[in-house]
């Protein structure tokens, strides 16, 4: 193992907004980025000067990128950020912003992501999504991710002999989580065999595997303990990160995700073990992704992952909560945002602010990113292990 | 096994016809350039020119080593490890086609790629793959039985991607040559519902008359393609029921420029192969783009049977290769906008045709009825352009290496 | 001196009360009426195309018009003398040339259609017009030779240019009876239902194509293609015949028609 980064002492991650989800909304993303900085302004004060730093994700900001955003929002930041990877931008963001604040770059980073879904813009943006999509994976079928997932499901599934009812599990977990939520879109519980009996959409991928795409904002700061301070706003700080792109891509199925090569400096540089996660909060685009992310963050080994989803309770008052906001599966897909949402999730959590039901006595989190499915697996991973504030003991 | 084809019902006429989209369009270069191939009936990857690896998707450089990719024809044996089946869409081409199966499939090379599944495959299997053509003129890769099944033409789905002639009806333009009629006759073998065959001159007989006349589902019909009112005319007439075109009508004479050349015959030339083309892609493409995904029988493919000489020019022929040369651009010009509705346009390119305007140019020249075969095999494998015979694949060959050497060889 | 007096006054006068009837003598202009065929080393006679330019649509949007496409031989045509090898070094030997006077001319109709009906490659010969002339009087001099075969019946027919594997067979006549009709009887020239002033089968006569030898070898002229000469009297029907005036041209496609007494 080569050396371990260094500590992200100094750095403190704070305040983190929801923008309320809606399925369709004819405003911008540009619109829904500022309702979330309005969102921050309304618990922060702030103002565009007191902003040094924007870490932007979008991809419904088109043909803005980050640029056009700063100038359209009245931002005049000494540091900026685009991270178009998705899934995984919110761990990035993170990563980087903490990492900005650390060496003095800035002093006060917005990390915003924001995403608008029109009637067909699903579509549209799948259309153009990437060049190995339009070249080598939506001409077959035009199935969408679904079709992506619904190869790498089947292969994960006869590989490591998972069935179904592990992934039932994992839905109906989220989908209680989901019940305590105000903002979530899904607000009916989930049973079993509703959950089994939903239809093929891409065998074996069934509809309440899939999430909802739907608009949405969310956004954090990242800034130094002593700026936290002043502003009055309660912190996280940041043990541990990995992130990894193109990892494995000899196998010929994604069946493992970036996490597995740099799990091990994870937990090494976090100085923790799995086992001492108060929740985890997981990319969950399709169940299928959480369950190889339990193995692949060091839950379980590789091929176990249905005993350990059948010995554990997900729920926020279960033995390992997860994804407690009802996730992306409840709570809906807001394009970008939902590479952060679990951050935000995660941040409430800890700082006992919950949108829904808080977990007792929560300290440390666990999140994950997964972004860019560019051809046939996902590219993009990334983790975070995140401690709260002692005071809330 | 595949469920055999029937033949197609009559069409209720209060029923909306399912519009002719295309699978999505949008593609690299790297793409069209395997596309290129596939229209030739490869099957290709691109490999690296350094270190020999093979890639895919497309790319533009190698991704061990960075170097230049070539396209480089490829064992055709893989085996599926995964399959899905599309069961829903946003795209409205494969939304007229569900459920659709897809699956992964990994070559010898290691390699792993999506492919469009026969129904005889499931995961597991060994499969031959094929590099087709979809209806937008994409390249796709299709997952076929490794070995013939009951019916494996008839499977819905790849169908999709060939202009099979079974039950479709076909026009061939000329039926008083020898040609249209070895394709009319070639095309009923392969299963052709009817084939309509044009007749220049009724007043006129011609050799092969009573056979063509006598032979059932063989209909004669008036088109002159030198005149514009005659094919409007049979467009009038049979437009809307014509699921494959193939265009034989040729007037080749010998003659140079300056030398032993006949001006009107060239006129005569260019007003037969090369606006009578444009007259027939005029009177019937509109209709047959409308129809391009109307069920299994649908509206599917534009052949154009024309001479390899377009390519180079032809001394002793060099108005009639001029004629072809036109031609040749004429159809590249209609398979660009028939792609985007859903037919494919193909070229079969011959070398001298067996026949009376070829009696001073020794052998080999390919007999009509193996031109006949190459039509039925460029629709039943979907091509976008084959060479027929020893000379035309000769002159290809040399052409693809080096252009201009081909076309002084060719004219001296 | 009153309108009515002249001569040409008598003619409009007649023709606007009716007592002149005309008589259209011209096949339609149109993409199936057949050409002559010639073997196929030889240059062919283009038939008449047309494609339309405009027709009040986007190409013009108030005008309808179309370019045509044709030899100068196709449909109902007038063959001027240096149509033929025989004719090429007369004077006025061009369509552009031809005196204008010429363009109008009387006709006497030899009615040929039972001996054409009885045998398609009849020929007519200069006994057979004698023999004509004894029942109808002697052929006048500077008329129109008007061959009634009956032949544009067949139009639309095979029969019509009766294309057989051994060429086409249609009546006409021999060189003995072109040589009567130019030199003996001055015809202005010869008109003919069929394709051609000749019959089918003449290039296989000693000398071959006599009609078109003798004809515009004499200065002479064809009318070809024409239709209604059974509707004609024998003696008494001017044909206007005026074609294109083309430079140089060998001759030109053109509206022939044919006014006569209506009593």
């Amino acid at each position: 193992m080569s050396r371990l980064p260094q500590s992200y002492e100094g750095v403190a991650v704070c305040c983190p907004v929801t923008v309320p989800y809606v399925r369709f909304s004819p405003e911008s993303a540009h619109w829904w980025a500022g309702a979330a900085l309005q969102a921050l302004a309304a618990h922060t004060g702030l103002r565009p000067a007191g902003i040094d730093g924007f870490c932007f994700a979008s991809f419904s900001a088109v043909p803005d990128t980050v640029v056009g955003m700063v100038q359209h929002l009245g931002l005049c930041p000494r540091w900026m950020d685009h991270i178009p990877t998705g899934g995984a931008s919110g761990v990035m963001a993170l990563r980087r912003a903490a990492r900005a604040v650390q060496a003095g770059d800035a002093e006060l980073v917005v990390c915003l992501a924001a995403d608008t879904n029109h009637v067909d813009s699903f579509r549209q943006t799948l259309a153009g999504f990437s060049r190995f999509s339009q070249d080598a994976m939506y001409p077959y079928g035009f199935g969408g991710p679904n079709a992506t997932f619904a190869l790498m499901t089947d292969h994960f599934m006869r590989a490591y002999g998972v069935g179904r009812e592990s992934f039932a599990k994992i839905c109906m977990a989220q989908r209680a989580n989901a019940l305590s939520n105000p903002h979530a879109l899904m607000k009916r519980p989930l049973s079993f065999d509703e959950y089994m009996s939903s239809r093929a959409i891409c065998d074996p991928v069934h509809l309440l595997d899939c999430v909802m795409p739907c608009a949405g904002a969310e956004a954090f700061i990242v800034t130094t303990p002593e700026k936290a301070e002043a502003m009055g706003l309660k912190a996280v700080s940041i043990k541990a990160t990995i992130e990894r792109h193109n990892a494995f891509a000899s196998d010929p199925i994604q069946t493992r995700g970036g996490w597995a090569q740099d799990v091990d400096r994870l937990w090494a540089a976090a100085r923790c073990e799995p086992e001492d996660m108060d929740m985890i909060q997981f990319y969950d685009d399709y169940p299928v992704i959480v369950a190889m992310q339990m193995e692949d963050l060091g839950f379980c080994r590789k091929g176990e992952v249905a005993a350990f989803i059948e010995r554990h309770d997900f729920t926020i008052a279960g033995t390992l909560p997860l994804n407690t906001n009802g996730g992306q599966l409840s709570a809906g897909q807001a394009g970008a945002a939902g590479g952060f949402q679990n951050i935000t999730e995660a941040l409430r959590q800890l700082l006992h602010c919950p949108l829904g039901a808080q977990i007792p006595q929560a300290r440390r989190a666990l999140v994950s990113g997964f972004g860019l499915v560019n051809y046939d697996r996902g590219v993009c991973t990334g983790a975070v292990v995140l401690e709260g504030p002692v005071s809330h003991e | 096994m595949s469920d055999p084809l029937l033949p197609p019902q009559r069409k209720d006429p209060l029923k909306m016809l399912h519009l002719g989209h295309t699978p999505p369009r949008l593609r690299s270069r790297a793409a069209k350039a395997m596309a290129v191939r596939a229209g030739q009936g490869r099957f290709v990857l691109q490999v690296c020119a350094d270190c020999q690896t093979a890639t895919y998707p497309p790319r533009d450089r190698c991704p061990q080593c960075w170097g230049e990719l070539r396209w480089t024809d490829q064992p055709q044996d893989a085996v599926l490890l995964a399959e899905t089946v599309v069961r829903a869409t946003t795209d409205s081409f494969f939304r007229g086609h569900l459920p659709w199966r897809i699956g992964t499939v990994q070559f010898c090379s290691g390699l792993t790629a999506i492919a469009h599944l026969h129904g005889d495959v499931a995961t597991g299997d060994a499969v031959k793959m094929r590099l087709v053509l979809d209806r937008g003129g994409n390249p796709a890769f299709f997952a076929l039985p490794a070995k013939e099944t009951p019916n494996m033409q008839d499977d819905p789905q790849l169908r999709v991607f060939t202009a099979a002639p079974k039950h479709r009806r076909i026009l061939v333009t000329d039926g008083r040559s020898r040609l249209g009629q070895e394709v009319a006759l070639a095309l009923l073998n392969a299963g052709a519902g009817t084939v309509f065959l044009g007749n220049a001159d009724r007043l006129m007989r011609f050799d092969g008359m009573d056979r063509m006349l006598a032979t059932p589902r063989i209909d004669m019909v008036p088109l002159d393609m030198t005149d514009s009112r005659s094919c409007q005319e049979l467009a009038g007439l049979i437009g809307g029921r014509v699921d494959v075109i193939v265009n034989t009508a040729s007037h080749v004479r010998p003659g140079g420029v300056s030398q032993g050349s006949r001006l009107s015959t060239l006129q005569t030339a260019m007003e037969v192969n090369v606006a009578g083309l444009m007259r027939l892609a005029q009177s019937f493409g509109p209709a047959m783009a409308g129809r391009s995904d109307d069920g299994v029988n649908s509206a599917a493919a534009f052949v154009d049977v024309n001479s390899v000489y377009g390519m180079t020019g032809k001394q002793g022929f060099v108005g009639f290769a001029a004629s072809a040369a036109a031609r040749l651009a004429l159809v590249a010009g209609l398979r660009g906008e028939m792609a985007a509705a859903g037919i494919r346009v193909t070229s079969v390119l011959c070398g001298p045709v067996d026949d009376e305007w070829h009696q001073t140019v020794p052998s080999p020249k390919v007999a009509p009825a193996r031109i006949a075969k190459a039509v039925v095999q460029v629709l039943e494998q979907g091509l976008e352009e084959i060479y027929v015979g020893d000379v035309a694949e000769d002159v290809a060959q040399r052409w693809l290496k080096d252009p201009l050497l081909a076309t002084r060889e060719e004219n001296q | 001196m009153s309108t009515n007096s002249s001569l040409c006054g008598q003619v409009a006068a007649a023709l606007i009360s009716g007592k002149l009837k005309t008589v259209d003598l011209t096949n339609t202009l149109s993409a199936d009426f057949p050409v002559i065929v010639l073997p196929a080393e030889f240059g062919q006679c283009a038939p008449f195309r047309i494609e339309t330019l405009s027709r009040y649509d986007e190409n013009g949007p108030a005008w309808y018009w179309n370019n045509i496409t044709m030899n100068e031989h196709t449909g109902t045509h007038f063959d001027a003398p240096a149509h033929w090898v025989t004719g090429r070094d007369l004077p006025h030997n061009t369509v552009d040339a031809v005196p204008v006077s010429d363009f109008v001319a009387p006709a006497v109709v030899v009615d040929i259609s039972a001996e054409a009906a009885a045998d398609a490659d009849f020929i007519v010969t200069r006994s057979f017009l004698e023999a004509w002339e004894v029942r109808h009087g002697k052929i006048p001099p500077r008329h129109w030779v008007a061959l009634r075969s009956d032949w544009y019946k067949r139009v639309g027919t095979p029969e019509y240019l009766n294309l057989k594997e051994d060429g086409a067979h249609s009546p006409g006549p021999d060189a003995a009876a072109m040589e009567f009709l130019v030199h003996e009887r001055d015809c202005i020239g010869l008109a003919v239902e069929t394709v051609g002033t000749d019959a089918g089968q003449a290039s296989h006569f000693n000398p071959p194509l006599p009609a078109h030898s003798i004809l515009h070898g004499n200065g002479r002229y064809g009318l070809q293609c024409l239709t209604n000469l059974d509707k004609l009297p024998v003696f008494g029907a001017m044909i206007v015949a005026a074609p294109l005036k083309i430079k140089g041209g060998s001759g030109s496609p053109l509206r022939v028609f044919a006014f006569f007494d209506a009593e």
